[in-house]
């Protein structure tokens, strides 16, 4: 390489930093400086009115798993804390499925429109993200609560004698979320279908394949890059979820975010509150880790 | 000798659309295509010849008629219950297939042991070459490394019938007249009926057994390459296969007046007093001079080298257009000049009457 050469691509390099700049100062101050900070506060004692005092103090995290008795002291296992991580995980993993039990049969529909059409059906699914998610949240209590739209008509029209109790439960914290979460799977899965020649439908019936078969072997193995996408898009924050339970989950089905929530505000623990901030971020790693390593693999073999 | 019918189409017709607006695809195709049988159906695009063929892969149901299969009525059987495999126009290779899983797909869904799998999948593997590249992906192969992967493909499970939709229409020149003796080669190996779809005229000659000229949805004449180049039955088939001259002319006693001009030698088939069209293909007309019998005086217009020929085109007296082919050694091709006076002759038999 000639010196001319070398000092361009220095001038390239150069460049490129400086381009990237404005994005890194934003990712440093407004991404990993907070986390820092919560990972600091995490260690810390806290302050008898919120907050935290300077105090190195392990309390935050041993709080995640256990409580610690008023009177003596001893450790015990905290069951409400472990019923909160259950219900986090597995209504997020219920949202997933259910997300894309419809939302695959609703990206095809919109994949295989024409063009026109297609861009409809598109900017009907993207709606929602017009309105605030605090009100979406409330509509749909609105609709299941025991005096709303759906109990009012079913008593109305005699199907049921008593209103179906579905407010302020899992099911209906499971409701909200598949409702909130449902674009979200929708979209990945209908940029990768979208990309889906559909000269090969054809050549896996050609070749002896039923249409399950073609399903299994052909479509979800090349159309699953946006399987991972949504699951990842739809399983995450409904990890983190807060406003959802919060509504329709009442105060007693907390899941994570509201546990969190709670030790910032009248919970007055920071530092136990940071400790379970630390601990979701770790597992939706660790998930989804273990989750796109598995749909890679199963690419190599299959 | 007795030939076997592998598949057949009985009045079939296709027709898209509803009412009023619906075009018929299809038009009463009635056809047989022979056991073991190199057969093409020929024609420009929207000819039908890719509506019949999706017919019978299977894909299409006809609005009426039948499609039989060695006998047997298949017309509503789904595309997988059939024993007829298809080589797509963009190949349609399965991206996340290797070559050999792509190639072994159609035998896995029929359910046969892993072991004749694989064993087929290695014969087929040799007989395409493709012996190398067994584990890639085909993102990773050439435009004909596909092609052949896809035929492998389709004739792994050993079909009764092969279909190819314009396979060779994506690959460039050189490739096309390779895979063309290819083609020519795996159907003489394997013994399985071919149909073969394409527009391009000269692998229809080069390639079949037998050729289906199509045009707006109807078969206009079924035969050997030599008969549809030699023998074509309307305009149609004559001006789409090679060059060819058109020519006005009326029969007059024992003699064919072209024109108003010259009388020629009657080729059969020329009812009295009606006027017809004969058509004669530019390597049937000789320059010959002006003094032999039959001879039709004409004047050079222009003249265009092809290297192995020269296109002469001539103008006779009342101002229709003739052109010859000449071979660029016969004497005096080199010697021939814009506006001279020539005289030509057909040959014997050359001229061709149509039909309309």
């Amino acid at each position: 390489m000639s010196a001319a050469e070398d000092a361009q691509a220095a001038t390239a390099t150069r460049n490129g930093w400086l381009l990237s700049a404005p994005a890194l100062a934003i990712l440093t101050f407004a991404a990993a400086g907070p986390l820092l900070i919560v990972l600091v506060y995490s260690f810390l004692t806290p302050g008898r009115y919120g907050n935290v005092e300077w105090a190195l103090n392990f309390d935050g995290w041993i709080g995640i798993l256990y409580t610690k008795d008023i009177f003596d002291e001893t450790l015990k296992l905290a069951d409400a804390n472990m019923s909160i991580f259950w219900r986090s995980i597995k209504l997020s993993f219920l949202t997933t499925i259910i997300t894309f039990a419809v939302g695959f049969p609703t990206a095809w529909f919109i994949a295989t429109r024409p063009p026109k059409a297609r861009a409809l059906w598109l900017f009907l699914i993207t709606i929602p993200f017009w309105t605030n998610l605090l009100i979406r949240t409330f509509a749909i209590n609105e609709v299941i609560r025991n005096e709303g739209l759906m109990n009012t008509v079913l008593l109305w029209s005699g199907i049921i004698s008593e209103p179906i109790r579905i407010i302020y439960t899992d099911t209906a914290v499971f409701i909200g979320m598949a409702y909130v979460y449902l674009p979200l799977m929708v979209l990945p899965l209908f940029a990768s279908i979208d990309r889906f020649d559909m000269k090969l439908l054809e050549a896996g019936y050609d070749l002896y394949a039923s249409r399950m078969q073609v399903l299994r072997r052909v479509i979800l193995p090349i159309v699953k890059p946006g399987i991972v996408a949504g699951s990842i898009l739809v399983f995450v924050p409904s990890l983190g979820a807060y406003v959802t339970p919060r509504v329709l989950g009442g105060g007693k089905n907390m899941m994570i975010g509201n546990f969190i929530e709670l030790q910032f505000g009248q919970g007055r623990n920071w530092p136990l509150g940071a400790a379970l901030s630390m601990t979701l971020l770790f597992v939706v790693m660790v998930a989804l880790l273990f989750y796109v390593r598995a749909a890679n693999g199963e690419k190599k073999n299959g | 000798m007795t030939e076997v019918t592998a598949v057949e189409a009985r009045n079939a017709v296709k027709a898209f659309g509803q009412g009023e607006a619906s075009v018929r695809a299809l038009d009463d195709v009635s056809i047989k295509i022979n056991k073991g049988e190199f057969f093409t159906l020929l024609g420009p695009s929207g000819c039908g010849k890719t509506t019949l063929l999706r017919l019978i892969a299977g894909f299409e149901m006809p609005t009426s008629g039948t499609i039989l299969l060695e006998g047997a009525d298949i017309t509503y059987l789904p595309p997988n219950k059939r024993p007829v495999n298809t080589v797509f126009q963009s190949y349609a290779l399965f991206p996340h297939l290797t070559v050999a899983q792509n190639i072994g797909f159609g035998l896995e869904m029929q359910g046969r042991p892993r072991a004749e799998v694989k064993a087929t999948v290695d014969r087929m593997l040799a007989l395409v070459k493709l012996e190398p590249m067994a584990n890639r992906k085909t993102s990773q192969l050439s435009g004909g490394q596909q092609q052949r992967v896809a035929l492998a493909r389709a004739l792994a499970p050993a079909p009764k019938v092969l279909l190819l939709d314009e396979p060779l229409s994506a690959l460039d020149l050189k490739l096309r007249k390779e895979m063309q003796i290819e083609l020519k080669r795996l159907q003489m190996e394997t013994g399985i009926t071919f149909v073969f779809v394409t527009h391009d005229q000269e692998e229809a000659l080069t390639m079949s057994d037998r050729i289906g000229v199509m045009s707006a949805g109807k078969l206009q004449q079924i035969g050997t390459p030599r008969e549809i180049y030699t023998k074509p039955v309307n305009r149609f088939v004559a001006s789409f296969i090679g060059e060819t001259n058109f020519l006005p002319a009326r029969r007059d006693g024992d003699a064919l007046r072209l024109g108003e001009g010259h009388l020629i030698e009657l080729p059969a088939g020329v009812p009295e007093g009606r006027a017809v069209t004969v058509t004669v293909r530019p390597e049937q007309v000789r320059l010959v001079d002006a003094s032999e019998a039959g001879a039709i005086p004409a004047t050079v217009q222009s003249l265009v080298y092809f290297g192995t020929d020269t296109h002469c085109h001539m103008a006779l007296a009342d101002g229709t257009e003739v052109v010859a082919r000449l071979q660029s050694s016969a004497t005096g091709e080199a010697a021939l000049a814009q506006g001279q006076k020539v005289a030509f002759r057909f040959a014997a038999g050359a001229v061709q009457v149509l039909e309309d």
